[in-house]
């Protein structure tokens, strides 16, 4: 065991934990000795010769290469890749795998993430070869199973967010942005008129004005009232007919429902503007409300928060849109087209579709009806139809779920986060960790680290390292911006009531730790695969690839 | 019917009551006006138990042809690769597969240390100094580079090469309309980049020109030439873009020695599965120069305050969550999953794997290009030398038709090039091999290509019979 022996013994808790009811206050010293390990990547292990693939052999007659394929066009050395073997893969991936911190082991209560439980029935129909190994350019006659899918998904997320028009493409939430602003951007066009500003809280995500600026728009912020909510006063005085769309997301950033969305939307669809809704939060409010209800045109989806895609340590995710009748013309392209069996006429279909419809991909917007859903189509935003992997999880989750099954999920974790938000304030961190707006929230909620800060020296970022040694995921720190050390914390309606017991003791006894000797958090963690690292160091001096000799 | 959440009703009592509220409606309402919180259920089907909905599932599997069912000779952008076991075991594990972004790198180091190493290989097959942890995926990859481009030098002209997917070409008019640029696209001469009309299409407004290699008809292009020309043309500072298959790269010039600035691509042929489309992941590497610029995340090596070796996400401050409408793009979530599944590909595959995989290619390509050259009504439809894909020309036949005419004989020929690229190739099909097609398969496959051509000449016969 390779434990530094400058770390007092008692610091050491359990690495693994999440839902455990362990002590806390128990000395232990359980560093998996793994999770220890000196990093060396897999350039550093192996040795010449070792491989773990063997190439068939070619069946052909050999043919020199110069005579196909000139000198010139080819690589004279080859990359430097790794010669390990099987063994050494596998046991160099798992034990790395070791050194992560992931949802099936613990609590990650990541606010804005939406880290709920993976099912495993989706991973499952998704590995089906009729999914899995299906090519994207498969003629849609013999692809009828993946475009039904695809066409209930979008009818289940048409009918979750309240807007009737669906485009799967979006890679992702901040794809999904962009295809919204250049959506917006493209309805004010064809009406002659070029606006440029577009609204966006001081709580909104950083990916909403990046995304503003690549869509060749300006960004134009709006304050929050001491409610938590959009200022209107300051909406007011910002929206004219300069103003192509608003972005929010409601709840907002902050956990917090605005109750004067139909304001808002009328504000802005007064001076002719778009409202564009960040669907991050749509968690929240799934079955309980919806978008389209509240007057927003365009929605994204990030199918890997509300509708549960394993996050792959950062990805893949899916971010759909839903659009109003007036934004649809505009959607990328493909479209999915039904139509019933009997009526669908042309080649004789190879496959007879799917349960008494038929399937087709319009790719061009000149195929497509004047003024129906691609027919002024932006384009494309990528290759293909979208992450179809991610489809077949979301669809296969909203079908097990059902109506009430999403409307359930969404009260758990509104009722969740509030119960944890009780929790914590029953156990007095208050004093140190306020809510930093209202008294409610949805499904999420941000307390401000300030006081904790000045009056204890401990900061977030202290607080989540030594969550760490407790064995949970800490919460979003440092978001949103206009929250002073914020801590967004979001426990997802997978979660159980103990589980949140456990956490919230966990930051009461850091808090009461700090109070005694702050120094334990500034230093935390202790339990760790590496401690706290230096991160200046990291970008002064960037080393982003291993050196190979 | 399913549900995941975990609250029984005496949990609820418990949760509500501590809350200080008599019900969840009562919650809702406290926050959510009253003409939009609804009583209604949504408009959805109830929920289904997991082996209905598994059924349910396989069904729609079922209703799909898809490489397990036929042989497939189909590419166009993703191949039908053999994906190693060791992926499916890797990428299932929980530790990769549940957590998100690496926000808290001490207890990230496996995600972290597989963008390190990720970046390393993509560094090595490039021969380009910097990589990113990955992007979505191939043609937004390339719309990601044209922007660097733009951010780097200020220009809004994009000059691009017909030879590069149509579905690129397409996404990149799609961003350029956002981000303000201009469009050019040059035609291809004989399978290959036109050079003097590509050297025309240059000048010193040009932000960016993006060449792809191999190009969407399989021609190699000369990549060194081409961007020689457009630095002559558009001046050091334009930037030369090339997308890549990274399998081709086992073989090809790596673009850090052609001339090219950064080089990007569809990432789907290292360890993904086809999955319709995605996700797989974009790959992005570039010169040094360029480096804070790059799009997404990228892992750096740094110490713990024990001095232990250990990583972190770097260079954030051209990241959207910090630097916000100044960002240097807008990508948050991206495809660390995939990537993982590109490294231990690349790491099964080998320093000595990876060009004997795309030899092997470059064998077999040849061979049946010749064979299928050699059936009588069908030609080539360039002489350009090519690794794994090439394309022919049918005159006078009906491609579409004949490519159902031989997958009902359970062969997936190629693509009919009119699907998706229209004039001038409607009579093209491009034909995509991988390790998993054999000598007997492509032999089966040249006899049932002459077979279909055979009967719709004999139908046409007749007809014409018919009608004198
Ligand atoms: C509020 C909010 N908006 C937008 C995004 C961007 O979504 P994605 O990461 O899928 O691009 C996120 C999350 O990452 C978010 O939390």
């Amino acid at each position: 065991m390779s434990t530094p022996t400058s770390i007092p013994e008692e610091r050491l808790l359990p690495a693994a934990g999440g839902s455990d009811p362990r002590p806390l206050a128990a000395p232990t010293t359980s560093v998996n000795p793994i999770q220890r390990d000196h990093a060396t990547t897999i350039f550093e292990k192996g040795a010449p010769g070792r491989r773990s693939f063997v190439a068939p052999d070619s069946g052909v007659p050999e043919v020199a290469l110069d005579e196909i394929l000139p000198a010139k066009l080819r690589r004279a050395t080859p990359a430097r890749l790794p010669e390990v073997t099987e063994s050494e893969l596998v046991r160099h991936y798992v034990r790395l795998s070791r050194r992560n911190f992931d949802l099936d082991t613990g609590f990650y209560p990541l606010g804005s993430c939406t880290m709920k439980h993976n099912p495993r029935l989706h991973e499952r129909v998704t590995a089906l070869p009729g999914h899995a190994r299906l090519h994207p350019l498969q003629s849609p006659e013999r692809s009828q199973g993946a475009l039904a899918l695809m066409h209930g998904l979008e009818r289940q997320l048409a009918e979750v967010s309240g807007l009737p028009h669906v485009c799967l493409q979006p890679s992702a939430g901040s794809h999904g942005e962009l295809a919204g602003v250049l959506l917006a951007r493209a309805y004010h066009e064809a009406r002659g008129e070029t606006r440029t500003k577009v609204l966006t809280p001081d709580t909104a995500h950083g990916t909403n004005p990046a995304t503003v600026t690549m869509a060749g728009l300006e960004v134009v912020k709006v304050a929050t009232n001491p409610d938590g909510g959009v200022d209107l006063d300051d909406l007011r005085a910002k929206a004219d007919d300069q103003v192509a769309l608003i972005m929010l997301t409601n709840p907002n950033t902050l956990g917090i429902f605005d109750p004067n969305i139909e304001e808002i939307a009328s504000i802005v669809h007064g001076v002719g503007g778009v409202l564009y809704y960040d669907g991050a939060n749509l968690n929240a409010i799934m079955g309980i409300t919806r978008p389209g209800d509240m007057g927003f045109d365009i929605v994204h989806f990030n199918l890997h928060k509300s509708f549960t895609q394993p996050h792959g340590g950062g990805g893949p995710g899916s971010g759909p849109i839903a659009v109003s009748d007036r934004i649809s013309p505009y959607l990328p392209l493909p479209v999915i087209r039904r139509e019933p069996l009997a009526s669908a006429n042309g080649n004789a279909p190879a496959t007879e579709g799917f349960e008494g419809f038929r399937y087709s991909l319009v790719e061009h917007a000149d195929a497509v009806p004047e003024g129906a859903p691609g027919s002024k189509s932006i384009g494309k935003l990528r290759g293909f139809q979208g992450n179809y992997g991610c489809f077949v999880r979301s669809y296969t989750y909203i079908t097990s779920l059902g109506a009430e099954g999403l409307r359930d999920a969404s009260e758990i974790a509104v009722l969740n986060a509030n119960y944890l938000l009780a929790k914590l304030q029953e156990l007095g961190v208050r004093e140190h960790l306020p809510l930093a707006f209202g008294t409610r929230c949805m499904h999420e909620f941000v307390l401000s680290g300030g006081p904790m800060k000045r009056e204890l020296g401990v900061k977030t970022l202290d607080l989540a390292k030594r969550l760490l040694d407790h064995g949970f995921h800490p919460p979003t720190v440092y978001f949103p911006l206009l929250v002073d050390e914020a801590l967004l914390v979001e426990p997802v309606e997978t979660e159980a009531k103990e589980t949140l017991d456990a956490f919230a003791e966990a930051i009461a006894e850091i808090l009461r730790e700090a109070v005694e000797d702050p120094t334990i958090a500034q230093n935390a963690p202790y339990s760790t695969p590496v401690r706290r690292l230096d991160e200046a160091k990291a970008a002064k001096q960037p080393v982003i690839r291993q050196p190979l000799g | 019917m399913t549900r995941y959440t975990t609250a029984t009703d005496a949990d609820r009592e418990a949760m509500l009551s501590a809350v200080g509220v008599s019900s969840i409606r009562d919650l809702l309402a406290e926050q959510i006006p009253a003409a939009l919180l609804r009583d209604d259920p949504l408009d959805l089907p109830a929920g289904r138990s997991e082996q209905e909905v598994y059924t349910h599932l396989r069904e729609l599997s079922a209703a799909n042809v898809s490489a397990e069912d036929e042989v497939t000779f189909l590419g166009a952008g993703m191949y039908d690769h053999y994906v190693p076991s060791i992926i499916d075991m890797l990428l299932g594990r929980s530790e990769f597969l549940t957590p998100y972004t690496p926000y808290q790198p001490e207890v990230s180091q496996g995600g972290l240390q597989v963008m390190f190493e990720y970046q390393t290989a993509i560094s090595e097959l490039t021969a380009l100094p910097v990589s990113n942890a990955s992007v979505y995926e191939g043609p937004s990859a390339v719309a990601a580079a044209a922007y660097l481009g733009k951010l780097a030098n200020g220009r809004t002209r994009i000059v691009v090469s017909a030879g590069a997917h149509p579905h690129t070409i397409a996404t990149l008019q799609t961003y350029a309309k956002g981000y303000g640029s201009e469009l050019v696209v040059v035609p291809l001469r004989d399978g290959a980049t036109d050079p003097q009309e590509w050297a025309a299409a240059i000048d010193d407004r040009t932000s960016v020109a993006i060449v792809q290699q191999p190009n969407f008809v399989g021609a190699v292009e000369d990549v060194a030439a081409l961007t020689d020309a457009a630095k002559q043309a558009g001046g050091d500072k334009l930037v030369t873009v090339g997308a890549y298959d990274p399998i081709c790269l086992g073989v090809l010039a790596p673009p850090g020695e052609v001339g090219i600035d950064v080089a990007v691509g569809e990432g789907q042929t290292l360890g993904n599965r086809l999955d319709f489309g995605g996700p797989s992941f974009g790959f992005f590497a570039a010169r040094e120069a360029f480096l804070r610029r790059m799009p997404g995340r990228i892992a750096g090596e740094t110490t713990d305050v024990d001095g232990r070796r250990g990583f972190v996400l770097t260079l954030q401050t051209r990241e959207q969550h910090i630097r916000r409408e100044k960002a240097t793009s807008n990508i948050c979530t991206s495809q660390a999953l995939n990537a993982l599944a590109g490294v231990v590909y690349l790491g099964w595959l080998g320093k000595d794997g990876l060009p004997e995989l795309a030899e092997l290619l470059v064998q077999r390509t040849h061979y049946a290009r010749r064979k299928l050259a050699a059936i009588d009504g069908v030609e080539l439809l360039h002489e350009q030398p090519v690794v794994r894909e090439f394309a022919l020309r049918l005159p006078g036949i009906d491609v579409p038709a004949l490519v159902d005419f031989v997958q009902d004989r359970g062969y997936h020929p190629g693509l009919a090039l009119g699907r998706i690229y229209g004039e001038p190739y409607a009579d093209g099909l491009l034909v995509a091999l991988t390790e998993q097609r054999t000598k007997q398969q492509i032999d089966r496959l040249a006899e049932l290509i002459g077979e279909a051509i055979g009967a719709q000449r004999t139908a046409t016969a007749q007809t014409t019979g018919a009608v004198a």
